[in-house]
C-alpha cells in the first residue's frame, strides 16, 4: 500500500501543515491522519489500480505534449506568418495554464478528499517554471537579441513587462527548493510560507496578460478570475482560520 | 516637395541589394549556429515570397511609388490580420470573414462635397485607372510586412466629388453589420470603426484605396471591397471595408483613439522616436525575418510625407 511509504508520509506532513489545515472540515481533518482512516485507505487503494509510476510518467509526457506540438508546428512551417510571436504567446499562455493548475490542486484535494492530487502539484509547479523559462527566453532571444541595455530599459520602463518579469522571478527560488531535500532543511512552515510566493507571481501573471493586449477581451479575463477565486479560496480559508483560533496573548 | 525619383527613402535607408541578400545569408548563419535545426523551415521562409506568387504575379504599373523590396507572401497578408470585426486574434478573419459580402456595395459620400450621394461600388471605381503599389505595412503593434496593393490615388476620387473650401479633413466609416461582422457584437472597439485624415494626407499621392491585392480582389480579411491604404502611418489608419467618406471641417474621431486616447493618437504616423506607451516604436519585424529590422521616420515616406509635419511637435501630435 503506497501511502505508507516513508515519503509519502513527509509529504502528508508537508502538504497539511497549517496553512492547509484549514481546518476542521473532516476532509482536510482526515488529511493529517490519511494513512489511519480506512475508508480513506480504500478510495486511495483504487485510485492505485494503475501503479502511481506509471500515472505520473503519462502526466509528464501530457505536460510536454503542448512544447512538442508547438516544435513540430514550427518545423512543418505550420504556425502561421509570425511564428516567433506564437512561440512566444503558447509559452507564456503554458506558463499561466501550468499555474492555474499547481493553484487547483489544493483546493480539488480539499473539496474532493482526493489526497492523491497532492502529489501531482510540485510536476505541475515546475512545468510552469519550465514553460516560464521559455517564455522569458523567447522574450530575451527573438524579442531583445540579448540586448541587457535593451531588455533592463524595457523592464523599467513597461509595466507589463515589469510584472511579467518579476513574476516569473518569483518562481526561481520555487523551483529550487522545490526538492524533498530542500523541504526538510528548511522546514515545513518556512517551506510553505516560501511558496507562498506562488500567489503573487499567480495574480503577476494574470495582471501580465491583462495589460499586454491592445483591448482586454474574453481570455485575459478567464484567467483573471481564475486566479483571483483560486487566491480568494486561499484568502477565505485564512479569514476562517484566523476567526477560530482564539488570538494568542 | 518631394523628389519622386527617390521613391520615399532616402538612400541612406536603403539596403543594397547585396547587403540584403549578405545580410540574410549572414542571418541565416547565425541563427543555424544559435537555434540549430529547429530554425531551419523558419528561416527557409525567409524566400518569402513562394514559388507560386512570384511566377503568377507580376506588378501591373509598379510606379514611382512602389518599393523594390521583396513582398510578403499572399499567404502572410491573407492570414494575418487585425480586423477586429471578425475577432481579436490574428487568425479570426481568415476564419471567420467568409461572411462578409462585398457585393453588392455602396458608398456615401457626405458632407461638405459638390456630388454627395449614395454610390454603388462601380460608380466610385468608374474611371479610375488601377495600379499595383508595393507598399511597407507597419503595424502598430511591431511587424510589418511589403503588401503589393491594387488600387487607385484617394485624390482621384476627391476630384471627381468636389470638396467644398470648407472640407479640412475626411471620416471614413467601415461597414456595421453585425450579422456579417461577429465580432461586433463584442464591445472589443465603438461600432463602427472610423478613421479620420487630415485633407492634405488624403490628398497626398500615396495615400490609396485599395481594391487588391497581388492583382486579386482583396479578400474579405483584408477590408474587401473598398479599403484605405496609407502607408506612413500604422496599419490600424488604413481603415477596411469602407461605406461613407465625409468631408467636415474638424478633426473626426477615430476608434482606437477613441478605445485608449493616450496610446493611440489622431495622426498616428510611423515614429520610432516616439514609443507607444507600454512599448518601444524602434524597431519592427518583418514578417518572414529573424532579426528585427529599425523603424523609419514615416515608414520610410519622410520624403513624401514629411512636409505635412512641417514644424508640428510630432511626440505631441503621436
Amino acid at each position: 500500500m503506497g501511502m505508507a511509504t516513508s515519503s509519502a508520509v513527509s509529504m502528508q506532513a508537508w502538504t497539511c501543515e497549517k496553512i492547509f489545515n484549514a481546518a476542521h472540515t473532516p476532509v482536510s481533518a482526515g488529511c493529517l491522519t490519511a494513512g489511519a482512516d480506512p475508508k480513506r485507505n480504500t478510495s486511495t487503494m483504487t485510485m492505485h489500480v494503475i501503479p502511481r509510476t506509471i500515472v505520473k510518467a503519462a502526466a509528464f509526457i501530457a505536460a510536454l505534449a503542448p512544447l512538442a506540438l508547438l516544435a513540430w508546428n514550427f518545423q512543418q512551417g505550420a504556425l502561421g506568418a509570425n511564428p516567433l510571436s506564437d512561440i512566444t504567446k503558447e509559452t507564456g499562455i503554458w506558463t499561466l495554464r501550468f499555474i492555474v493548475l499547481t493553484l487547483i490542486v489544493t483546493p480539488f484535494r480539499r473539496l474532493t478528499g482526493i489526497t492523491e492530487a497532492a502529489r501531482y502539484r510540485r510536476m505541475l509547479g515546475l512545468f510552469a517554471f519550465f514553460y516560464g523559462t521559455l517564455h522569458f527566453t523567447t522574450y530575451l532571444w527573438f524579442d531583445k537579441f540579448f540586448d541587457v541595455h535593451d531588455i533592463l530599459l524595457d523592464i523599467s520602463k513597461r509595466p507589463f513587462i515589469t510584472v511579467g518579469v518579476a513574476s516569473f522571478v518569483l518562481l526561481i527560488p520555487l523551483a529550487l527548493t522545490s526538492t524533498k531535500k530542500m523541504i526538510s532543511r528548511m522546514g515545513g512552515k518556512r517551506w510553505n510560507l516560501l511558496h507562498r510566493l506562488v500567489y503573487v507571481a499567480a495574480a503577476g501573471g494574470a495582471v501580465h496578460y491583462l495589460w499586454l493586449v491592445k483591448v482586454v477581451a474574453r481570455p485575459q479575463i478567464l484567467y483573471a478570475l481564475a486566479i483571483a477565486s483560486l487566491l480568494g479560496y486561499r484568502a477565505v480559508g485564512a479569514v476562517v482560520r484566523a476567526r477560530k483560533q482564539p488570538p494568542a496573548h | 516637395m518631394h523628389k519622386p525619383e527617390s521613391y520615399g527613402i532616402t538612400s541612406s535607408d536603403i539596403t543594397s541589394e547585396n547587403d540584403y541578400r549578405n545580410r540574410r545569408v549572414f542571418m541565416k548563419q547565425a541563427a543555424f549556429a544559435a537555434a540549430g535545426v529547429l530554425a531551419a523551415p523558419f528561416l527557409d521562409r525567409t524566400s518569402v515570397l513562394p514559388a507560386q506568387d512570384k511566377n503568377s504575379w507580376k506588378p501591373l504599373h509598379a510606379g514611382k511609388y512602389s518599393t523594390t523590396e521583396d513582398t510578403n507572401s499572399f499567404n502572410d497578408m491573407s492570414t494575418y490580420n487585425n480586423f477586429y470585426e471578425f475577432g481579436t486574434d490574428k487568425s479570426d478573419p481568415a476564419r471567420y470573414a467568409s461572411t462578409l459580402k462585398p457585393s453588392p456595395w455602396n458608398v456615401s459620400i457626405e458632407g461638405l462635397v459638390k456630388k454627395p450621394g449614395v454610390y454603388p461600388l462601380g460608380d466610385i471605381l468608374k474611371g479610375q485607372s488601377m495600379e499595383d503599389r508595393i507598399y511597407r505595412h507597419r503595424c502598430v503593434e511591431g511587424w510589418s510586412m511589403v503588401i503589393p496593393w491594387l488600387g487607385f490615388p484617394l485624390a482621384n476620387l476627391i476630384a471627381k466629388v468636389e470638396p467644398t473650401s470648407k472640407a479640412k479633413y475626411i471620416q471614413f466609416v467601415t461597414l456595421f453589420a453585425p450579422d456579417q461582422m461577429p465580432g461586433q457584437k463584442e464591445g472589443t472597439l465603438r461600432w463602427p470603426y472610423v478613421e479620420g485624415l487630415r485633407m492634405d494626407e488624403a490628398m497626398n499621392p500615396l495615400t490609396l484605396l485599395a481594391t487588391g491585392l497581388y492583382g486579386k480582389p482583396l479578400p474579405n480579411q483584408n477590408g474587401a471591397p473598398l479599403r484605405l491604404v496609407v502607408p506612413w502611418k500604422y496599419g490600424f489608419k488604413s481603415i477596411k471595408s469602407i461605406v461613407a467618406i465625409k468631408f467636415i471641417d474638424y478633426q473626426p474621431q477615430n476608434s482606437w483613439n477613441m478605445s485608449a486616447p493616450n496610446e493611440y493618437g489622431f495622426y498616428s504616423n510611423v515614429n520610432p522616436d516616439v514609443d507607444h506607451p507600454r512599448w518601444s516604436q524602434a524597431k519592427e519585424r518583418r514578417l518572414g525575418e529573424f532579426f528585427k529590422r529599425k523603424t523609419l521616420m514615416f515608414n520610410g515616406y519622410g520624403d513624401i510625407v514629411g512636409s505635412l509635419y512641417a514644424g508640428m511637435d510630432l511626440r505631441k501630435n503621436f
